[in-house]
């Protein structure tokens, strides 16, 4: 196990002016952020509060929609989701903090169509690691690392951020 | 790490859930803490989640109910789960079929839950011994004996409105020798770690050595209901009048029904509970079970989140635990 050497404060400073970017190109004035528990919500605070969006942040904890329950059961001490906007027609800005195996995002997007019909999502992720099992690709990405699949990187935090090797 | 108590697996998590008595008090939490992020499934748009997608669960019911067999219908639902309502007394076991027949018939069509009510004390118990490792048994009411998923919501419903429960005095008001639910609250309330239970009820209506389970007996309505937090009062019933254990309901009412004047001694902030359903003015005067001390309500909406929380459990332990991955 080692802590990194990434400067994580840098690389969310570098995803947002890109972030902002990209929703000036793609004609996105108002877009609601959600950020998945936990590692997630972090970045997403983060962001959010560079961005200086009005809108409050919506959580998403997708234990309820993972494809795994019959494997490993229910996770214990579900935070519920607290989404405390109305998504019907809206942009969404999707955030996680390590993007794998894409399973967790394709959970969290079931989830947010059930409060309703998003005009668009798109992912910001702080870390896109290899493993991909799903066509699932982020829009802004803070920085991509090669791993194999007995490799694993976990955000730490919330005060300050920092990346788990193991 | 094995264990012998049957409702749970090998790992320590809840296999079949038949009563409260003989759960950790970590587990009983782990339920109401589940059940409370169920609990906000029910105001979304879409009141669904996936987790039991093709899971098929039966409701058997042997004795009639309302209330309990719609919440655990609409828990299972809520969980994307086929369910299926059997009621028994119009079923087989009127053409003499047994207990264990029935549950054969059932396992064969591969169903991977049964939510039993019984009249017979120990049909849960029965019923998941003999089952085969793969079905989940959760009992909704067996006799005299338990009514966990009841005494569940009851406690999720305290904690709502008073989240200490080491501070708290309850009193469990009525036939509490021929209550499952009473029974079922004594072993959650005492694991939970309450400092005081007391159950008030005529002296033909306390079970024997009641003092054993942990509880103070009182014959007084109002001398029990003194300081107390919560009251719980039970549902009278009238088979009782009939076998000579009660003068008349007129007599209940004066001695033991809930009424403003008696609800006096209580602490100013104390909550009224019943399960349901309600004679009004023989345990309880309507003034009350419509006050704004009344939580009886919001028990029932209670009921589906603690039912969607025990499904989830007893599901959830089919598998080995494996490592966790994103």
């Amino acid at each position: 196990m080692s802590t990194d050497k990434y400067d994580i404060e840098k690389i969310i400073a570098d995803m947002h002016s890109r972030l902002e970017s990209y929703l000036k190109e793609a004609n996105i004035s108002d877009p609601l952020l959600i950020g998945i528990q936990t590692g997630g919500l972090w970045v997403a605070e983060s962001i959010k509060q560079k961005l200086g969006l009005d809108s409050p942040l919506g959580q998403l904890n997708i234990a309820f929609y993972r494809d795994d329950f019959s494997h490993i059961g229910i996770h214990p001490h579900v935070t519920p989701s607290n989404l405390p906007f109305d998504i019907e027609d809206r942009h969404i800005i999707l955030i996680d903090d390590v993007l794998y195996t894409g399973r967790t995002i394709r959970a969290a997007m079931n989830e947010i169509f059930d409060y309703g019909r998003p005009a668009s999502i798109s992912l910001v992720v702080l870390i896109d690691r290899s493993g991909r099992e799903l066509p699932i690709e982020a829009r802004v990405v803070g920085k991509r690392l090669e791993l194999k699949t007995d490799e694993h990187v976990k955000l730490l935090g919330p005060e300050p951020m920092a990346l788990e090797f193991k | 790490m094995t264990s012998n108590n049957i409702q749970l697996d090998n790992n320590g998590r809840l296999k079949h859930f038949l009563t409260t008595e003989g759960l950790s008090k970590n587990l009983l939490l782990d339920i109401l803490d589940h059940a409370e992020s169920f609990a906000g499934v029910g105001d979304r748009a879409v009141k669904k989640v996936p987790l039991l997608r093709g899971k098929t669960i039966v409701n058997l019911f042997f004795e009639p109910s309302t209330r309990t067999l719609t919440t655990f219908e609409l828990a299972a639902k809520r969980l994307s789960a086929d369910v299926l309502n059997i009621n028994i007394a119009q079923s087989s076991t009127s053409k003499g079929e047994s207990l264990q027949d029935t549950l054969q018939t059932l396992e064969a069509m591969h169903c991977d839950m049964f939510v039993v009510r019984h009249g017979t004390s120990g049909a849960a118990h029965f019923m998941a011994k003999n089952v085969s490792s793969n079905v989940r048994i959760i009992n909704a009411g067996d006799g005299n004996h338990a009514h966990p998923t009841q005494a569940m919501l009851d406690m999720f419903t305290i904690r709502r409105h008073k989240p200490d429960f080491s501070s708290l005095k309850v009193a469990i008001v009525g036939d509490v020798l021929h209550s499952r639910v009473a029974r079922s609250e004594i072993h959650a309330l005492t694991t939970l770690g309450v400092n005081e239970v007391r159950i008030i009820a005529p002296r033909t209506l306390v079970p024997a050595k009641a003092e054993n389970l942990g509880v103070h007996v009182f014959n007084e309505l109002e001398e029990g209901l003194e300081d107390v937090d919560v009251i719980i009062m039970l549902r009278l019933q009238h088979e009782r009048m009939r076998s000579a254990l009660l003068p008349s309901e007129k007599e209940y009412f004066h001695s033991y029904g809930l009424n403003e004047a008696k609800l006096k001694v209580a602490k100013e902030d104390a909550i009224v509970m019943h399960p349901g359903p309600i004679n009004r003015g023989v345990e309880i005067d309507s003034q009350i079970a419509d006050g704004k001390r009344s939580v009886i309500l919001q028990q029932v909406s209670h009921g589906i989140a603690i039912r969607m929380a025990v499904m989830t459990m007893s599901m959830g332990s089919l598998t080995e635990r494996e490592e966790d991955q994103s």
